[in-house]
């Protein structure tokens, strides 16, 4: 999409089109001719990986939609029709219910893959920001799809997530009450989330148009950081990087059909089978795993507004991580100390994820025990959240502007090909400097 | 040789050979000026009742008010019945209930409320509220919870036999509905 063109049309059709909309010349050089650095690794397949649940979830979810009735009458009823009556319905429902899960996995993987490798520094800064509004409008998405069901989860996850907006000063309850066009989670609520369920993937293929634009003006990060300096540093996109992406593509497919064919329920909750009942509250309400660290931080702020700022704010701060990390070295490879503060990280955003599953009093570790009734006492699921939760600010507002000042990084290759081909280019690299170029990934 | 372009050939150049630049506002300005500001408006005004259309629509907001016979609710239970599509507490207390929720010092209290002020003169044995928890909106469980109340199964907020918020996230006490005793046993909410 830019730079300049190699496509040289060969059929007289080809010539014939390329002058009136250059359609072919656009796929040629985003997708088969464009320069790609030699040495990415398999943490780099995720975005294809991602573009293919993308189109998973709207070809299974434009099918659900034919079977589905968006009334709260009618909605729980029209899924046990799809997973009974329908030809497959079964299976189309679980590949779009588990491939949420899936789409999910990916671009948590994906966002990692950013964070470490640096892959939101200058100059691809709005690449960043446009993924951060994928994930946003992702779990937009994925939300208002887990209340078509209409179960007990379905219902109060609608019923919490709505009531964030109550938090607002003076305004909130107007526009709680205008979103859920009624003074409760109703009919009203169902049907225009379907709606906007079937909007939002739309728009999030846009922006992935933006994204993707957005990637090839700069040309891709690789594992190094080092930017692309010859010919010599990359390869066309085709074949190298399809069959490498497709490779993937397909182990990760192994993955989603395990789910789909042999444990299709294992990221459901008990609770969603049966029918929404909005004068009883299931006795332990948990949202998709996928929501559960900022769950666990929104449970670990005794204030409702602050709850709801400390859980919206952990995904703002995404949004401005290119000028919160003051490091000139891209990727974590060459950033010695920065890895394990990554570490941590990853870690602890995993934890946390567990501690949104778990009741707030439970003991996570025994200290002792108490005089009276003889329960263990400790660290509780809640103090263990706030802790985390305090590492997760600290990472992004602390240990990102700081460390980048204060880390020594180790010496990086002048170029992609040097560490490839020491032989004869090494030569440049002073001695001692091997920076592990043979630790690939 | 420098040739002057008139940017705006509806207005006659200036002395320097142009119509605008440092000069007042001419004709075409204002006609720009004028087309963007009818636009606008006419943006704003279509945007209005896309947005007013999400609104509760008239049949919701007809759910008005509902009537419940409360002969039924024994001493020391509560009936569910939904109005406006929420579940409304109706209570019947215990004397050793509300006296505990009458000595409570409002000092001890989040959202400072007597019990008084949340019942009705004579009926101090039913506590009408709404069951939603004023955190997030699940519906608290009866009679769970340290203060014998209800206990929000959701971010465990806890509320005392008075519908008062006491321990836990949630900013308020349990909204107490606009209500009327219409007879010895019967209430209209609403």
């Amino acid at each position: 999409m830019s730079g300049p063109s190699n496509y040289v049309p060969k059929t007289g059709f080809e010539r014939w089109l390329d002058v009136r909309l250059p359609i072919i010349r656009m796929a040629y050089d985003t997708g088969i001719d464009f320069p790609t650095p030699k040495n990415l690794n398999y943490w780099w397949t995720f975005g294809g990986i991602l573009a293919v649940c993308l189109v998973t979830q709207i070809i299974t979810g434009v099918m659900l939609a034919m079977h589905y009735s968006p009334t709260a009458d009618g909605a729980f009823n029209s899924v046990e029709h799809i997973m009974r009556d329908v030809n497959m319905g079964w299976m189309i429902r679980y590949m779009h219910a588990n491939g949420a899960s899936m789409f999910f996995l990916a671009v948590y993987i994906h966002m990692m893959r950013g964070l470490y490798f640096g892959s939101y520094k200058a100059p691809r800064e709005v690449l960043w920001i446009l993924g951060c509004v994928i994930y946003l409008l992702m779990m937009a998405t994925a939300f208002m799809g887990y209340v078509l069901p209409w179960g007990q989860m379905s219902f109060y996850g609608a019923v919490v997530i709505t009531n964030f907006f109550s938090a607002i000063p003076f305004v909130g309850e107007a526009i709680h009450t205008w979103l859920l066009g009624g003074f409760a989670v109703d009919n009203a609520t169902l049907n225009r989330f379907f709606s906007l369920h079937y909007l939002l993937p739309f728009m999030i293929a846009g922006v992935v148009g933006l994204h993707i634009w957005a990637l090839h003006v700069p040309g891709n990060n690789n594992p190094t950081g080092v930017p692309v300096k010859s010919k010599e540093d990359t390869v066309p996109f085709h074949p190298y990087y399809t069959v490498k992406d497709a490779f993937a593509i397909v182990v990760f497919f192994i993955l989603f059909a395990w789910f789909v064919f042999f444990a299709p329920e294992a990221m459901s909750h008990a609770d969603n089978q049966i029918k929404a009942n909005p004068l009883q509250t299931p006795a332990h309400i948990v949202p998709e795993w996928y929501f559960l660290p900022f769950y666990a931080m929104l449970k670990s702020v005794p204030d409702k507004l602050g709850g709801v700022l400390v859980m919206f704010g952990s995904i703002a701060l995404l949004f401005v991580v290119p000028w919160l990390d003051r490091s000139k070295v891209r990727s974590m490879r060459y950033r010695p100390t920065a890895r394990y503060f990554f570490l941590f990280f990853v870690v602890g955003t995993l934890f946390l994820g567990w501690c949104g599953g778990k009741l707030p009093d439970e003991v996570v570790i025994p200290v002792g025990r108490d005089a009276v009734t003889g329960e263990a006492t400790g660290l509780t699921v809640l103090w263990v959240s706030r802790i985390l939760t305090i590492y997760y600010y600290a990472y992004f507002l602390v240990v990102l502007p700081l460390l980048g000042l204060m880390e020594t990084p180790l010496q990086m290759p002048e170029t992609i090909s040097s560490p490839v081909l020491s032989g004869k280019h090494g030569a440049g690299l002073p001695a001692g400097a091997a920076a592990a170029p043979e630790h690939k990934g | 040789m420098v040739e002057v372009i008139n940017r705006h050939p509806n207005v006659a150049p200036g002395p320097d050979g142009h119509g605008s630049d440092g000069e007042p506002k001419s004709r075409r300005d204002f006609i720009h000026i004028a087309a963007v500001a009818m636009a606008g408006g006419g943006a704003v005004a279509v945007a209005w009742p896309f947005i007013n259309q999400m609104n509760p629509a008239a049949d919701t907001l007809a759910l008005g008010s509902i009537e419940v016979d409360i002969s039924k609710v024994v001493v020391g239970q509560q009936i569910v019945v939904k109005w406006r599509g929420r579940p409304v507490f109706v209570r019947n207390r215990t004397p050793a209930e509300i006296e505990a929720a009458a000595k409570v010092p409002l000092s001890e209290l989040k959202d400072p409320q007597t019990d008084a002020q949340r019942t009705k003169p004579g009926h101090a044995e039913h506590l009408i509220v709404v069951g939603v928890c004023t955190h997030l909106g699940c519906v608290p469980n009866f009679g769970t919870g340290t203060y014998g109340g209800w206990l929000c199964p959701c971010h465990g907020s806890v509320y005392d036999t008075s519908g008062r918020i006491r321990q836990g996230p949630a900013p308020k006490n349990l909204e107490v509905p606009e209500y009327a005793f219409t007879g010895p046993s019967k209430v209209k909410i609403g």
